[in-house]
């Protein structure tokens, strides 16, 4: 066993690493190919609100966390699909509203917040058993309603149009969908924080787009680049004592570059 | 007379404070294969939008296979003008095609055997079988058109709505998706609209002058160069409306 894994609160680490890489992996995906990346960084933030609310009423975190970017979702969702308002100005008001009830709630609670840096940029050193159930408990539920759904999400994916001709709700799905990604939002607070949220959900799926031809496949690649981009930045940050969390995203950011630089004019080629 | 698939009642629809159809009155019957022509931006693809239940008439009535519109998906094929998608959309054209499955399928209920049996068939008769498992953002102008047109076909529907199926193909491609669609008009319903005046009077039943108001043109006549200056307020060719084989499925 390396020298690390000696320690529990590293084991606890690289598992949630781990365990949230396919939450990562497989609703990335969607966002990916649905372009889903600023109203998924809108749940994050909005969340925040969520976060203010549990210590102002002394809570575990991940209890507020839940309803508000679940609220998110929905709201931004039915907003830009049902009242015709533009969806980035209902990400946006969303998402500033979400943080500043998080800044009044934690400013009228008393005495010091001293987590709260670790809920704006993830500490995955600090993870505990419990929220690795959490976490776990959240992929299976994932896992199943992607399998659920599969021919439903993959028809609103490529086609909406198509998808509502045929006979689907598709705002409904729409929803569920958001509601997926408020749910990964919540096991990536954990690992990267709000802030960083939008990158994991992003990069490793967006790499996995060049190695795959179907979205299964893609689901599994970006799991597997993002576990990949977890572990190295973890480690990492072992070795030089850096932020974790950012240093994972800079190791999936470094990769992203790279494969933006060199992946993009080969895939090019090979497709003709 | 047998009543027909589609019926529009003095039809009109707004969208955005503007008339796009203005007192539409059109039925379609088992069998036809009609064209509606028409400039850009004269309500063609609106018109069909309506029949699909995607745009609601602010007057007037539709009934397609005798129930409000979008009641009826599973009998209807639907090809789009331009599918707008990212080209790196991971995805095959046989997946695209068994989209056409959805409208029979329950949630939760899995594609099976058949629906990959149908689907093949689909590609088969669009002649896209070669490229079934080939990514759809691989495929060219043409072929992208035909794996639609197999998407349609794949849910064994019984009329065909076509919006613009040989807009964005060269004129090669063109006759090949004339060609494909006289040998499906014998067993389907078919509406097409198009703003292509060129080759169509050969290939279809009927033809429908569209532009805010509808004339309508039965076979034998020809659509007179005052007809279709006034249509598009500028001239073009005559169209010559002959009449082809009749398409009649129970003859």
């Amino acid at each position: 066993m390396p020298d690390f894994l000696h320690f529990e609160f590293m084991r606890n680490a690289f598992l949630a690493a781990i365990l949230s890489s396919v939450a990562c992996g497989i609703i990335g995906t969607y966002v990916v190919v649905r372009r889903l990346g600023f109203i998924s960084g809108g749940i994050a933030h909005t969340a925040f609100g969520g976060i203010g609310l549990s210590y102002y009423l002394g809570l575990n975190p991940l209890a507020g966390i839940i309803p508000f970017s679940l609220a998110a979702a929905i709201g931004i969702g039915l907003l830009s699909r049902k009242a015709k308002i533009a969806e980035d100005t209902a990400i946006g008001a969303f998402w500033a509203a979400g943080m500043s009830i998080g800044v009044i709630l934690i400013g009228l609670t008393p005495g010091y917040a001293p987590n709260l840096f670790s809920y704006l940029f993830g500490n995955i050193l600090t993870v505990p058993d419990s929220d690795l159930q959490l976490i776990m408990g959240l992929d299976v539920l994932i896992i199943a309603m992607v399998w659920l759904f599969d021919k439903e999400f993959l028809a609103i994916s490529f086609d909406e149009e198509y998808a509502r001709i045929s006979g689907l709700k598709t705002v409904a799905l729409d929803l569920l969908m958001l509601c997926l990604i408020a749910l990964t939002v919540v096991i990536m607070v954990r690992v990267v924080g709000i802030v960083m949220v939008i990158a994991l959900l992003t990069i490793p799926a967006a790499v996995a787009r060049n190695f795959s031809h179907s979205l299964y496949r893609m689901m599994a690649v970006g799991s597997l680049f993002a576990s990949l981009f977890s572990i190295a930045g973890l480690w990492l940050s072992w070795v030089f004592d850096l932020a974790s969390g950012a240093t994972i995203i800079v190791v999936a950011a470094l990769v992203f570059l790279l494969n933006a630089l060199f992946g993009a004019g080969k895939h090019r080629r090979t497709e003709c | 007379m047998t009543e027909p698939l589609i019926a529009c009642d003095r039809l009109c629809v707004e969208l955005g404070g503007a008339k796009v159809l203005d007192g539409l009155s059109l039925s379609v019957h088992e069998g036809d294969f009609l064209a509606v022509l028409g400039p850009n931006g004269g309500g063609k693809t609106t018109l069909l939008k309506v029949m699909l239940g995607l745009v609601k008439p602010s007057s007037g009535s539709v009934t397609v296979f005798g129930k409000e519109p979008g009641q009826a998906s599973g009998r209807i094929g639907y090809v789009p003008q331009r599918l707008d998608f990212d080209r790196s959309f991971p995805i095959s054209a046989m997946e695209v095609v068994l989209m056409g499955r959805l409208s029979r399928k329950k949630l939760f209920q899995r594609y099976g055997r058949e629906d990959r049996q149908k689907a093949l068939e689909a590609l088969e008769t669009t002649g896209l079988a070669t490229l079934a498992g080939r990514r759809i953002g691989s495929l060219s102008g043409g072929e992208l058109q035909r794996a639609l047109i197999a998407r349609a076909l794949a849910g064994e529907p019984e009329l065909l709505l076509l919006d613009e199926p040989t807009a964005s193909v060269d004129p090669e491609m063109k006759t090949t998706i004339y060609d494909l669609l006289d040998q499906l008009r014998k067993q389907h319903t078919i509406v097409l609209v198009t703003h292509d005046t060129g080759t169509i009077g050969r290939h279809v039943s009927r033809i429908a002058c569209l532009n805010c108001t509808l004339d309508m043109h039965e076979p034998g006549s020809t659509l007179g160069r005052t007809a279709l200056e006034k249509l598009y307020h500028f001239p073009v060719d005559v169209v010559e409306h002959r009449e082809t084989q009749t398409p009649h499925r129970h003859a």
